[in-house]
């Protein structure tokens, strides 16, 4: 009945063993060209704006002067509508830039599914026979990029893994699709970022890229897909 | 007569002359303090504690809005430290998760349905008739009913609260998380019968803003010249209109879905979730401008009275507001940019969220300008203004970035946006409102405040606010979701949530020490001088603390001027004004023009009355009848609601004729019970646009439904669709003869023939009534079968709903008639009447037509 209960104990008494490296969700130490482009856009943003919040600041603080007579349409036309839009252009060309190159075109070589549900995720995804199911792990190949394709059972949620790529919601009734690739082999950690009830805070879950040579090899031998404890009731 | 400034209005008299204006000469001056006692024994609430039930005063009413309001925004700070205290550790064990999601959805919705909103209704209320020089709101009792509904509301979700069953699915709500399925029990019901109660007084002031900011501005006060927080109210009301209703839909079609199993976001019978998601962001988005425009409407009124200069670019900043108020509804999908959006559509409204900005930005820089020309001294609320820009901007700046697309995908949903949030609102509202709060408390009171502690308390809000907030920023980038109450496993969140912790309770500190402020000066201040701060507008240009009536004659062309209010204090007080006293014992003020403001008529106001009281508290029992699932009993409470409304509009009635008011010399106005263009006239007219809107929403979602879901089809229709044209079409031609019959009503009123037009109307609009009862109650298909048969269900009853209000009005004219009330060119309900039958009309036809194209009825 109450099986976000246990699970919320496991999960706290045992810690995940990719705990430790201390930016295992963060987007600033981004593993693939997703969230690699990302993470540029974000840094060039924010030099940007700390630029232009100095420049107003700088203005404001130039006020407490002696009284200055500069023509009204300096200021609401030339630096209210031009300048901004001139800054707004950039950002707005920069954003465009990156959204093309995350956007899933043509086929990914691997297609792989996450359903969500509360709370927990099921993912299906090619194994050394046939599709193989597991709860909370998703395999995937290092190297190349994958598609993943996001549904929901129930209510919706979210699935994000930040080092790799953005977020996209699961939501019922829809499919979505995330293009990620993780640059190396390694593991992930993702989470869901929709709110989704009480087990919200406890619906991790895991993204293991394998070498490219080990795959789908490998999948079985690490798939946890005993591990229903908690999910479904 | 030769003193120097009535030597200064001689010249500007002539001035406005020459440039084409209209004059209206001086009354006689009276004796200042018998027009005072005389205007008191008309304006003043009933002594007592019954006055505080029958009060329709709109100083009393806006004030009591606020304090409320401030009341609300203190509960919902000790939810936010609650959140605080249980993030301050990774393994929190203060809250168990059931609780902290009904604290952290709690505290987002008092914060801005039960604090910001009402608050900014209040500032309006209380501050509008004042600087427009006018006595009164349009709708006095409209007000009281907003504040009773308000309270009612709101006390309704603060005992969910308290009882434990508050709402749990965050203040947007998402469906299916908030169905009957996952959120059993009435914690949802909560939320949106409780919003939506809290939506009556949203709509109510925004009428009444609207229509006092067109028709009561003092003669001569031109639209393009009006104070420019008028111009913002003007704004803000008119986005209330359009965008409140898309939620109140949203909020009634899942109420239903809830009680009564029509499916519109379930996805197995071919509702969508999504629908929720747009229906709600169509109001979510606009409401953060209709947060915002008050408060930039505070900004643009304090910054030049604090810098000795006048404000820069008035017609920029108006241009500004117009784009804002159309662009805010242009870009609602970028709260949606991760639910899977087309491609081109995510560019489309990523490009539509940049160009926001930049009328924003105009009003940054035109402040900025302002500041330069004049010369800014450092007075509290200056601080706040202060405070204001450091904050806002990096809000904004945040806010540009989450409009890309791809930072979005990875900052939406984290602390990132909470911080963000907290920045525009915090920054855009709350500083402003501060602001607005030091600079027009001797107005309200009447008394100087006490130095150093308001001082104090900006410097801690300050540190406090960005110390919690601006670390929040890279919690959210090192990926913390929002809404999450433990992080067992990160542990490189700890010492961010910690630090966020510890300021909040610094930020706590210093707004209760704001609060300790307000209430030292309201107790202990010393009296103000009038006008302390110079400033031009006419709110200063009163008594203080503000009289009943707020001036004993109406300032006309001759003292409306852009130099400090002072000189206009005296000759207003002494009658020298437009309408001067009370001759007549009743409560009167001047209706102008919409655009030059020239004297229209003299509109006579009800007086005191607990009919809003009696109205709200009907209502009240509706809701909790929902509430407790007892839906056969609410139908005898709709009928008490429906008697209190019939109630309400006999007291807008006469049977007499009233002459004509004298209102300066030579200047005689009709009342408005004889004048072409009433305030009802003006106020239905903002309510029709309102309840279009209502419509709009719902042929939005019925199209939606059909094009975008991917859901099941709907199932073949069981009843043959040929068999419901007759009823649509008896509905149509009834609704239609319905609104031939009110116009022949209207020209034969004088006599006697007026009779036969009247109950000829009552008698189609019944038929109509009849028709769309049958095709409801036999024609259709089970509407919780599938989506597309719950959407006719609701088109249906909306139908009869506007046939049965109609049939309302005929019932009430033909009452009229009989008690004599039309006659002599009063005619009383017929107008307001025949709006509302032409507006019933068209939507029976489009929702005929909306039926018919949506797959062959």
């Amino acid at each position: 009945m109450r099986g976000w209960k246990v699970k919320r104990l496991i999960m706290s008494a045992v810690p995940l063993a990719l705990a430790g490296c201390d930016t295992e969700l963060s987007a600033l130490s981004p593993a693939g060209p997703a969230a690699a482009q990302i993470a540029w856009l974000w840094w060039g943003m924010l030099a940007a704006s700390s630029a232009l919040f100095l420049l107003v600041l700088v203005l404001v603080a130039m006020s407490f002067g002696a009284p200055r007579d500069v023509p009204a349409r300096r200021w609401t036309h030339t630096l209210g509508v031009g300048f901004s839009l001139a800054v707004l252009s950039v950002f707005l060309a920069a954003g465009l830039w990156v959204g093309e190159r995350l956007v899933p075109r043509g086929a990914a070589a691997v297609e792989v599914r996450a359903h969500a549900f509360q709370w927990g995720w099921r993912f299906t995804q090619p194994g050394p026979r046939g599709m193989v199911e597991t709860h909370d792990v998703l395999h995937i190949p290092a190297g190349e990029p994958v598609d993943v394709i996001v549904t929901a059972e129930d209510v919706i949620h979210a699935f994000w893994v930040p080092r790799l790529a953005g977020k996209i919601d699961a939501v019922p009734g829809r499919q979505n699709r995330l293009r990620l690739q993780a640059d190396e082999p390694g593991r992930y950690a993702g989470m869901c970022a929709e709110f989704c009830g009480v087990g919200h805070a406890i619906m991790p879950f895991e993204v293991i890229a394998h070498p490219s040579e080990d795959w789908p090899q490998a999948v079985t031998a690490t798939a946890r897909d005993a591990d229903s404890d908690g999910g479904e009731q | 007569m030769s003193d120097p400034t009535a030597l200064g209005r001689e010249s500007r008299a002539a001035a406005r002359s020459r440039s084409g204006a209209f004059d209206i000469p001086e009354n006689p001056p009276q004796r200042a303090l018998a027009l005072h006692r005389a205007l008191t024994a008309v304006w003043a609430n009933d002594p007592g504690w019954r006055g505080q039930i029958t009060a329709v005063n709109h100083t009393t009413l806006g004030l009591r809005f606020m304090a409320t309001a401030l009341v609300f925004f203190a509960i919902g700070g000790i939810l936010a430290m609650l959140i605080r205290t249980q993030l301050a550790t990774p393994e929190g064990a203060f809250l168990d998760t059931e609780l902290y999601n009904q604290i952290f959805t709690m505290h987002g919705s008092i914060m801005m349905f039960l604090f910001a909103i009402p608050m900014l209704e209040g500032l309006g209320i209380y501050m509008l008739p004042k600087m427009l020089g006018t006595r009164d709101m349009a709708f006095p009792r409209l007000t009281a009913l907003g504040y009773w509904c308000y309270l009612f509301g709101g006390l309704i979700m603060l005992g969910a609260l308290f009882a434990g069953v508050a709402p749990r699915d965050g203040w947007f709500m998402y469906t299916p998380l908030s169905g009957a399925t996952y959120s059993p029990g009435i914690n949802a019901d909560v939320w949106l019968l409780g919003v939506t109660f809290v939506e009556i007084s949203a709509i109510a002031a925004a009428v009444e803003i609207t229509v006092t900011i067109l028709r009561q501005r003092a003669p001569g006060m031109k639209l393009t010249e009006m104070p420019l927080f008028a111009w913002y109210m003007l704004g803000t009301s008119v986005m209330m209109l359009a965008g409140f209703p898309p939620l109140i839909l949203a909020s009634v079609l899942l109420e239903i879905e809830r009680a009564f199993g029509w499916p519109f976001f379930e996805v197995a019978r071919g509702g969508d979730p999504l629908l929720w998601q747009h229906l709600f962001w169509l109001f979510g988005h606009p409401e953060v401008y209709i947060i915002f425009l008050p408060a930039a409407g505070v900004l643009s009124t304090i910054i030049p009275v604090m810098c000795r200069t006048r404000i820069l670019g008035y017609g920029a900043i108006v241009a500004s507001i117009v784009a804002l108020v159309f662009l805010s509804f242009g870009l609602w999908v970028h709260h949606m940019f991760t639910v899977g959006i087309p491609h081109m559509a995510l560019a489309f409204f990523s490009a539509a969220s940049l160009l926001v900005a930049v009328p924003t930005a105009v009003q940054v820089f035109a402040w900025i300008g302002t500041m330069w020309q004049g010369r800014p001294e450092l007075h509290l609320p200056m601080y706040h203004v202060l405070g204001f820009f450091l904050t806002f901007v990096m809000g904004g700046l945040t806010g540009v970035m989450l409009a890309l697309v791809p930072f979005n995908w990875q900052a939406h949903d984290t602390a990132f946006v909470t911080a963000h949030l907290h920045y525009v609102l915090i920054g855009g509202f709350v500083f402003p409102i501060m602001a607005a709060a030091t600079y027009w408390m001797p107005q309200i009171t009447g008394r100087a405040r006490i130095r150093g502690v308001g001082e104090a308390a900006f410097w801690i809000i300050l540190i406090g606010f960005h110390g919690t907030f601006f670390v929040m920023h890279l919690t959210g980038l090192l990926g913390m979701p929002r809404r999450i109450d433990i992080y067992p496993d990160n542990p490189e969140w700890i010492w961010l949530n910690l630090t966020s912790s510890i300021f909040s309770f610094v930020m706590t500190i210093g707004f209760a020490l704001f609060a300790l402020d307000l209430f030292l000066q309201a107790t202990l201040g010393k009296r103000s001088a009038r006008n302390p701060w110079q400033a031009p507008t006419l709110d200063w240009a009163l008594a203080l603390p503000a009289p009943a009536y707020n001036f004993a004659s109406l300032p006309g062309p001759r003292l409306l001027t852009g130099e400090p209010a002072r000189p206009a204090l005296l000759p207003l007080a002494r009658g020298e004004g437009v309408l001067p006293g009370a001759p007549r014992g009743r409560r009167e003020f001047l209706v102008t023009s919409i655009g030059a403001a020239r004297p229209d008529h003299v509109a006579v106001l009800p007086g005191n009355t607990a009919l809003p009281l009696w109205l709200a508290g009907a209502i009240a029992l509706f809701v909790l009848l929902m509430l407790s699932g007892h839906y056969i009993w609410t139908l005898p409470a709709l009928t008490l609601v429906a008697a209190l409304i019939w109630r309400w509009g006999r007291g807008l009635t006469t049977e007499q004729d009233h002459p004509a008011v004298e209102a300066a010399p030579g200047l005689s106005l009709p009342v408005h019970y004889h004048a072409h263009a009433s305030l009802g006239h003006t106020g239905t007219i903002c309510l029709l646009f309102s309840n279009g809107a209502l419509f709009a929403s719902l042929l939005f979602g019925l199209g939606f439904l059909t094009l975008v879901t991917p859901g099941p089809d709907a199932p073949e229709a069981f009843v043959p669709g040929q068999s419901a044209i007759p009823a649509m079409a008896t509905v149509v031609a009834g609704l239609a003869l319905g609104a031939i019959g009110v116009r022949l009503a209207r020209h034969a009123v004088q006599g006697e023939r007026g009779t036969g037009a009247l109950w000829f109307s009552a008698v189609v609009n019944a038929l109509a009534l009849l028709a769309v009862a049958i095709l409801g109650l036999g024609l259709m298909d089970d509407p919780t079968t599938h989506a597309r048969d719950a959407l006719r269900g609701v088109l249906a009853g909306y139908v009869a709903l506007h046939a049965l209000i109609c049939t309302g009005f005929a019932a009430f004219a033909l009452d009229q008639l009989r008690r004599g009330e039309l006659a002599n060119g009063r005619t009383g309900t017929l107008k307001t009447w025949r709006f509302w039958q032409d507006f019933s009309l068209a939507t029976a036809l489009l929702a005929g037509a909306a039926a018919i194209m949506q797959g062959g009825v």
